[in-house]
């Protein structure tokens, strides 16, 4: 489905990526994780074909849709507005808002309000709803729990598992929460300094000590944090 | 009291005048956050054509239509230019919009001379009880209800009106969605042209424009404008409204000179109460 060779990204003199490779197959779930600066944002905005990309190649097999990071949403615009933005680039039978409540009900009584009003959980699935609106093959999703409670994010980690059974819609997930991404996607790829240094399931990365040496400062100092 | 009366039906046509002037700011600073200043200039211009156009022997309603739509090219033209450079910040843009309207003043004064002109209306006056009043101010406050409707319509009913709002509100966000940012601004400047243009076509038969009307009408719709916001074309029409009435009223019963002053009262009484509000939005 979506297939990164020897991908490099320059911001002016600095490198962002630097030769990142990755393969997300169709109807998977895969995660991009990495410490903040390591290029996470900037591979979703180069899929997303919106930062220029310096060499290498990136073949999408279908149609993605970017959920950013900080939601991004038109704040004062209502719910349904919002979401039905997220359709402007396809034809106008097919900016129905339907389908995504029939995903998050929880949207439905929110429709008439601003976005900007409500709260981070509701935000963040306004701005999911809003992608899902492209009729995207893949789901770009960036930062999914920042500034959410714990059970928010596990809520809204529900719908992306709904979405792809019942949509069939293939999901790269960028996350700081390494456990939250680890529980929902089968493979990931852990990134730093604009490089891939580890990729494969979950399971098996979860049990890597590198892999814990990397994170076990941000999951501590974030612990802190409430 | 049939005076009182005659100086609030006039008051409501000067202040939907001002309306149209008013929302021509409020369409461009909601979608581009630019405060265009060659309102006034589109505004006389749009008066002024269709003078040239009507005294060409060009009939009425053609010559009317063709001084709104040039005012659109040239509302576009000023976008064009406004708009050239991406990330330009709005009071550099405001300051690019500043020069254009001294460009079209001279442009004005070369084509048209200083002398103010007016051109043929609508004959008559209906009457409203006691009231008498011009035909033509009449139809500045229908053509002004309607373009409002009509505006209300756009921005809340179609998937361009708000991809337009979407593009002020968060243009990050609607350059993801796909929408052209630049394009939408491009748009609103032409909108801002035609609702210039309109208003002075429609004022013109009313209140002689010249090239030094630009600048009290300019600042009368822009304190409309503030009343709303900068964004609501509902508030600025209010605004206006209040502004024309209350404009007449000054001129009838203390002293006509005062009516410029009247708007700048208005701006600041406005500006200062809604201070807070300004303030944190620009912080936004």
């Amino acid at each position: 489905m979506l297939h990164i060779r020897d991908l490099v990204v320059t911001y002016g003199a600095a490198t962002a990526l630097d030769g990142v490779s990755l393969d997300v197959e169709a109807g998977e779930m895969v995660a991009l994780v990495g410490p903040n600066g390591a290029g996470k944002t900037t591979t979703l905005n180069a899929i997303s074909g919106v930062v220029p990309t310096a060499s290498g190649t990136i073949e999408n097999g279908g149609r993605s849709a970017q959920v950013p990071e900080g939601r991004q949403l038109f704040a004062d615009l209502s719910v349904d507005d919002n979401l039905r933005l997220g359709a402007w680039r396809m034809p106008r039978r097919d900016r129905n808002t339907e389908r995504v409540y029939a995903v998050m009900p929880d949207l439905r009584p929110l429709r008439r309000q601003r976005a900007g009003l409500l709260s981070g959980g509701q935000q963040q699935m306004v701005a999911i709803g809003r992608a899902l609106m492209a009729r995207p093959d893949v789901l770009l999703i960036d930062e999914l729990s920042l500034g959410l409670a714990p059970l928010i994010a596990a809520r809204l980690i529900e719908h992306l598992r709904e979405i792809n059974r019942d949509e069939g819609t293939t999901i790269l997930l960028v996350e700081q929460e390494v456990d939250l991404a680890f529980d929902l996607c089968s493979r990931a790829y852990v990134i730093e300094a604009g490089r891939v240094v580890a990729e494969g399931p979950t399971d098996v990365l979860r049990a890597d000590p590198q892999l814990a040496a990397i994170y076990l400062g941000t999951a501590m100092t974030r612990s802190e944090t409430p | 009291m049939t005076t009182f009366l005659t100086y609030i039906a006039s008051g409501l046509a000067v202040g939907a005048s001002f309306a149209l002037i008013g929302s021509g700011f409020v369409v461009v600073h909601r979608v581009t956050n630019v405060v265009n200043f060659t309102q006034g200039t589109l505004t006389v211009l749009g008066g002024l054509i269709s003078y040239s156009l009507l005294s060409m022997a060009i009939p009425h309603g053609l010559g009317e239509v063709a001084a709104v739509l040039i005012a659109a090219v040239a509302g576009l033209l000023v976008g064009l230019v406004t708009l050239s450079r991406p990330g330009t910040p709005a009071f550099v843009a405001l300051l690019v919009t500043l020069g254009l309207s001294f460009l079209g003043t001279a442009i004005i004064i070369l084509v048209w001379g200083q002398n103010p002109v007016s051109p043929p209306g609508i004959e008559g006056s209906i009457a409203f009880g006691s009231v008498s009043i011009e035909s033509q101010r009449v139809l500045i406050v229908v053509v002004t209800l309607a373009v409002f409707g009509a505006m209300w319509l756009f921005f809340e009913r179609t998937d361009l009106g708000r991809a337009m709002s979407a593009a002020a509100s968060n243009q990050r966000a609607a350059r993801l969605v796909g929408i052209d940012v630049r394009r939408m601004g491009l748009a609103a400047f032409a909108i801002a042209g035609a609702l210039g243009g309109l208003a002075g076509v429609l004022l013109a038969p009313t209140l002689p424009l010249s090239v030094y009307s630009d600048l009290p009408l300019a600042l009368s719709g822009f304190a409309a404008a503030v009343f709303g916001g900068l964004s609501s074309p509902g508030r600025t029409l209010i605004g206006a409204m209040v502004l024309g009435v209350s404009g007449q009223l000054v001129a009838g019963y203390i002293n006509g000179s005062f009516q410029t002053q009247l708007a700048l009262v208005m701006m600041l009484v406005v500006m200062i109460a809604r201070h807070r509000s300004l303030t944190t939005e620009e912080a936004k």
